[in-house]
């Protein structure tokens, strides 16, 4: 790591008073990276380069470098091009691009900005879960105070480049989130994820093209613009750099959003920066990532960094760094059950193997939390979740069993305790 | 029933449809226009956006029952939803849930026979820091539940007093001594 995380300055959520409202935004240095770009130094080529090099992996959880995705992009034909901004939100153990509506709307306004520039996009969607409406609200009056200012709109600080920016609703659906349901919804559909390919910066929304970023994968761009790509490498972990919001829940004293660079230990993260597991109780296990992340076991945890390499080394995944901490007195079953009715309650129904399989998977759980299953339920358990995964147009399904896997498989013990004894019959 | 949109709601639709390169997309924002109005979206008032957009019909009603948020049918003047999805769950959420049925008397997916209180179980609403809490009529967030925070509120509400909101909380790492 390049420099002790105690020793960052948040840079997303800045410590400043009123950072939402755009007078302060500006006089801290705010639209300086969209004037830059929008000068004659920067072609909407280098913009593309310089976010591309800085390599800001996907903050939603697939951790995809953002530049390269813009530069899948064709090029202009002349007709409508979008960037649809992806503020979904709903993988459970997630809610840290609120803090970013709530504190500092006009970072991703403006991060969303230059991306569209860059993109030559003609219209800037960002789609925002029903139940987030006070974050809405905010949204739309920082938007408001941007387009007054002419940060969006025609001909935006006499440069030529035209865009406008509009929040879309959704209205209770974790499907949404999945891009390619995100642009169903958009177009005023059932979330339906869509067949790939044809990939969005091909055919998106309306049929043209399209690229869905996060909302903190978005966030970032100014500072990169501002700073360099070299100075964002060196935030954090190597393969994974920047900063990142962390949103740390479950058994700890001060549960929140935190900004820390990339790569804190997951240990520092409970001990130091979250305060600690609650009541002086045993840390049993950690989810990293959100809910679809593996979970680890309090003695996988040695060394455990939160960067995606380090993180797959000990067997799960950065996701969208939301960590899920679980303290010694929790029952696994009962939390696994629990994940599996919400991707159950979840599934679009689309795909045969996820509306079966999610059913599947929470009716068995309860079976065994209940004490009727067998030893041979975990068993079918696990060959079930080989049936979802990988077989499906989106990765609701993959999601679903990752975690019945691993949680079965690293608490074994505890599942088969609650199971009877199976009985085995002489046919 | 007859449902019908005032000239300035009318305008409103407009305004929000020129967003967009057709009318479809308004599906989603006008049925909460409707359903802020109308306090659900009942078959009728599913028609009604439909004639207002120009879309057929099974369209807008495909949406508004694949979406959970919208309320299909009547509900309680406040409907309470309450969390208990993975971070909330292993922070009291059902402990939350068990209480208030108790003290409403419904159990959750019912209405009070006052027609004053809806419970709802819901998955994650993206507050998993200040677990347990819930969300009331699809607005305000009330977090950090605990029993007494629970009287307090239901109090607040039969007196018509909606929760303020509440900001996410700032968290900084506290400075190591050494």
């Amino acid at each position: 790591m390049a420099a002790d995380w105690r020793s960052f300055k948040p840079v997303l959520i800045p410590d400043i008073p009123n950072l939402d409202d755009i007078d302060v935004y500006i006089k801290n240095g705010g639209y300086e990276a969209l004037k830059k770009v929008l000068s004659d130094d920067w072609t909407t080529k280098s913009v593309i380069e310089e976010v591309k090099a800085a390599n800001i992996r996907g903050r939603g959880g697939a951790g995809f470098n953002a530049g390269l995705k813009w530069s899948f992009m064709p090029e202009p034909d002349g007709g409508p091009r979008y960037l649809a901004c992806n503020g979904d939100e709903s993988e459970p153990g997630t809610f840290k691009d609120r803090m970013l509506f709530e504190y500092n709307p006009h970072l991703f306004i403006e991060g969303s900005l230059i991306a569209a520039y860059a993109m030559q996009c003609s219209t800037i969607y960002v789609y925002i879960r029903g139940e987030y409406i006070d974050w809405i609200k905010m949204m739309d009056s920082a938007l408001n105070q941007a387009y007054e200012k002419g940060f969006i709109g025609e001909n935006i600080l006499g440069s030529g480049f035209s865009v406008n920016f509009y929040t879309h609703p959704g209205a209770g659906a974790y499907i949404c989130g999945e891009e390619t349901s995100m642009l169903e919804s958009l177009e005023g559909k059932r979330g339906y994820p869509r067949v790939k390919p044809p990939f969005p910066a091909q055919k998106g929304l309306w049929g043209r093209p399209t690229t869905i970023n996060n909302i903190e994968t978005l966030a970032n761009v100014p500072l990169v613009i501002n700073n360099g790509a070299d100075w964002f490498k060196n935030i954090g972990a190597e393969n994974h750099p920047g900063p990142i919001l962390y949103g740390i829940s479950g058994h700890v004293n001060q549960p929140g959003v935190y900004e820390l660079p990339s790569g804190v230990p997951v240990l520092d993260l409970i001990d130091e920066v979250a305060g600690g597991v609650k009541n002086g109780k045993k840390l049993k296990a950690v989810i990293p990532g959100g809910s679809s992340t593996p979970v680890l076991r309090a003695d996988q945890l040695d060394g455990v960094s939160m960067d995606s390499n380090s993180l797959r080394e000990a067997g799960s995944m950065l996701g969208t760094a939301g960590l899920v901490v679980i303290d010694e007195d929790t029952d696994m079953i009962d939390l696994l059950w629990r994940i599996a009715h919400f991707y159950h309650h979840e599934s679009c129904g689309q795909c045969t193997p996820c509306r079966d399989g999610t059913g599947w998977l929470e009716k068995i759980l309860l079976k065994i939390k209940n004490g009727e299953g067998e030893v041979k339920d975990l068993d079918l358990l696990l060959d079930l979740t080989t049936q979802m995964e990988g077989r499906t147009i989106c990765a609701l399904a993959d999601a679903a069993a990752w975690p019945v896997r691993h949680t079965i498989n690293r608490f074994r013990d505890e599942f088969e305790a609650r199971c009877k004894k199976s009985v085995h019959a002489i046919a | 029933m007859k449902y019908e949109f005032t000239e300035d709601e009318l305008k409103q639709i407009e305004v929000i449809k020129a967003r967009y390169p057709e009318a479809r997309p308004a599906t989603l924002p006008v049925l909460w226009i409707a359903q802020n109005k109308f306090g659900h979206v009942e078959p009728d008032v599913q028609k009604l956006v439909a004639r207002t957009l120009g879309l057929p019909e099974a369209h807008v009603h495909g949406v508004a029952e694949f979406y959970t948020q919208y309320y299909k049918k009547e509900q309680g003047k406040f409907v309470l939803d309450v969390c208990t999805c993975l971070s909330c769950q292993i922070c009291g959420g059902y402990d939350i849930l068990h209480y208030l049925e108790d003290k409403l008397g419904i159990k959750h997916g019912e209405t009070t026979k006052d027609k004053m209180f809806t419970i709802q179980q819901v998955e994650c609403l993206g507050a998993c820091g200040y677990a347990p809490m819930m969300q009331i009529t699809n607005g305000v967030y009330v977090n950090h539940l605990t029993r007494e925070k629970v009287d307090k509120v239901i109090h607040g509400l039969k007196n018509g007093e909606m929760p303020e909101f509440e900001p996410m909380e700032m968290r900084k790492v506290k400075p190591q001594e050494n």
